[in-house]
């Protein structure tokens, strides 16, 4: 128990997924304009990354370092990243059809931002992170839901700075995405304080 | 060759994929804490995106438009997965430090647009230049970001120690997470500045076109996502 806690405040808090891994920059950058869009992305990858983490653990352990197969010698586990990827667009296309059909009302809130999820670096970074890190189910679902909820922690807080900053006098050449670098930036300054909690 | 020759151009100058169009942000920004990691990463993207480039291109005819997609990113990741491996062999520590970035290029922008906006519809000659010019100019933007943050940061150039410790203070936090936010946003801010400049000449830059400015559009991965993100970034 004690262990898992420890993975998942460091995935979450101490290594930020965004702010010192800098995996998920794009929807980082790109849907953090206002904080409601922010926390549906968010919500959006916290699902995503549960779920693929939990499956992709399952490929990784059942099929690809089978234990049969590599006492025969069949080491399968080079295939993890053409595995993953393929793994993880699927996954997204069938959790966007399967709540389109059975809860349209999450599908309302999270539904635009499944597509998008699809390709987001973040996601297969948690995959294959889990297996460098030789992390079994359990804590690969722990270790994916805590960076995606750092993720939703780094992008609300970002949206929320954004709103804020939209109505400040900034000078020309900074004004659009360099000024929301530079937010990232003191983000990630306070973020380092973090680190030496674990 | 004229033609060739102008796709190594237009690769490295006219439309650089870290400058000009601001494509693979997440590697731009995870892998330059030094001039070395920028340039290995760079090379060993240049790598998969000739070749990537060169399957998709001679096999264009053969994939069904229908799952273009899949088969591009089953090519790009078979790729990636024999770089990492002969990168483990023969460069284990540039391999250590890049860690999961290298399995990462999977979903770097600027090789499925690549495969998207150019391999799939010319010839493997010409091709095979534009991964040229286009990871050249990748390697390029990489180390040069890598050598303003390793200078700043730890006072070396290509791990040589330039500035004197005896009188340079490193300013530490530029190899760290948030030095790589920071030195970017410089950079966009003087891109900005060009950009204002050109256009005033009246010779406009090609348009940003990454996932920094929230618009996914020159990204291969448009196609994945169903071109949902412009309307979402419309309706904000």
């Amino acid at each position: 128990m004690k262990e898992l806690l420890l993975i998942a405040v460091g995935s979450a808090i101490v290594n930020n997924v965004v702010l010192s891994q800098f995996l998920g920059i794009c929807p980082f950058l790109g849907v953090s304009k206002k904080t409601e869009t922010a926390a549906g992305m968010g919500a959006a990858v916290v699902f995503v990354i549960t779920i693929s983490s939990f499956v992709t653990a399952l490929i990784y352990k059942f099929i690809l370092a089978n234990e049969a197969l590599m006492n025969k010698g069949i080491d399968l586990t080079y295939l993890q990243t053409i595995v993953f990827i393929l793994v993880i667009a699927a996954l997204v296309q069938f959790v966007e059809m399967f709540l389109k059909k059975s809860m349209p009302s999450l599908y309302q809130s999270l539904g635009v931002y499944l597509p998008l999820i699809t390709t987001n670096c973040a996601v297969l970074g948690v995959a294959l992170t889990n297996v460098t890190k030789e992390y079994g189910i359990l804590e690969s679902v722990v270790n994916g839901f805590a960076t995606a909820v750092g993720f939703l922690i780094a992008i609300v807080l970002m949206a929320g700075l954004r709103e804020k900053i939209e109505y400040n006098d900034i000078p020309k050449p900074f004004q659009g995405t360099a000024i929301v670098l530079i937010t990232a930036a003191l983000m990630s300054i306070a973020f380092m304080g973090f680190s030496g909690m674990i | 060759m004229n033609k060739n020759v102008e796709r190594l151009y237009n690769g490295i100058i006219k439309e650089n994929p870290t400058f000009v169009l601001m494509l693979g942000m997440c590697p731009t920004l995870a892998v330059t804490s030094s001039a070395m990691n920028g340039l290995g990463m760079g090379l060993s993207t240049t790598v998969v995106l000739v070749l990537s480039n060169m399957l998709i291109s001679a096999f264009r005819k053969v994939i069904p438009d229908g799952v273009r997609m899949p088969a591009f990113i089953v090519i790009v990741a078979s790729l990636v997965t024999m770089v990492q491996f002969i990168m483990q062999a023969y460069t284990p520590s540039l391999s250590d430090s890049l860690g999961v970035y290298i399995p990462l290029i999977v979903v770097n922008c600027i090789i499925l647009g690549r495969a998207e906006s150019y391999a799939s519809k010319n010839p493997v000659i010409p091709s095979m230049f534009d991964g040229i010019g286009m990871g050249l100019g990748f390697t390029f933007g990489l180390t040069c970001i890598g050598l303003v943050r390793e200078l700043l940061g730890a006072g070396q150039i290509f791990g040589f120690q330039v500035l004197s410790l005896s009188w340079f203070t490193p300013i530490t936090i530029f190899v760290m997470a948030p030095g790589a936010f920071l030195v970017l946003a410089c950079l966009v801010a003087v891109m900005n500045i060009v950009r204002a400049k050109m256009e005033a000449k009246g010779k406009p830059l090609a348009k940003p076109s990454g996932c920094l400015t929230g618009d996914c559009a020159g990204c291969g991965h448009a196609a994945v996502c169903g071109g949902k993100t412009q309307t979402e970034t419309k309706t904000e």
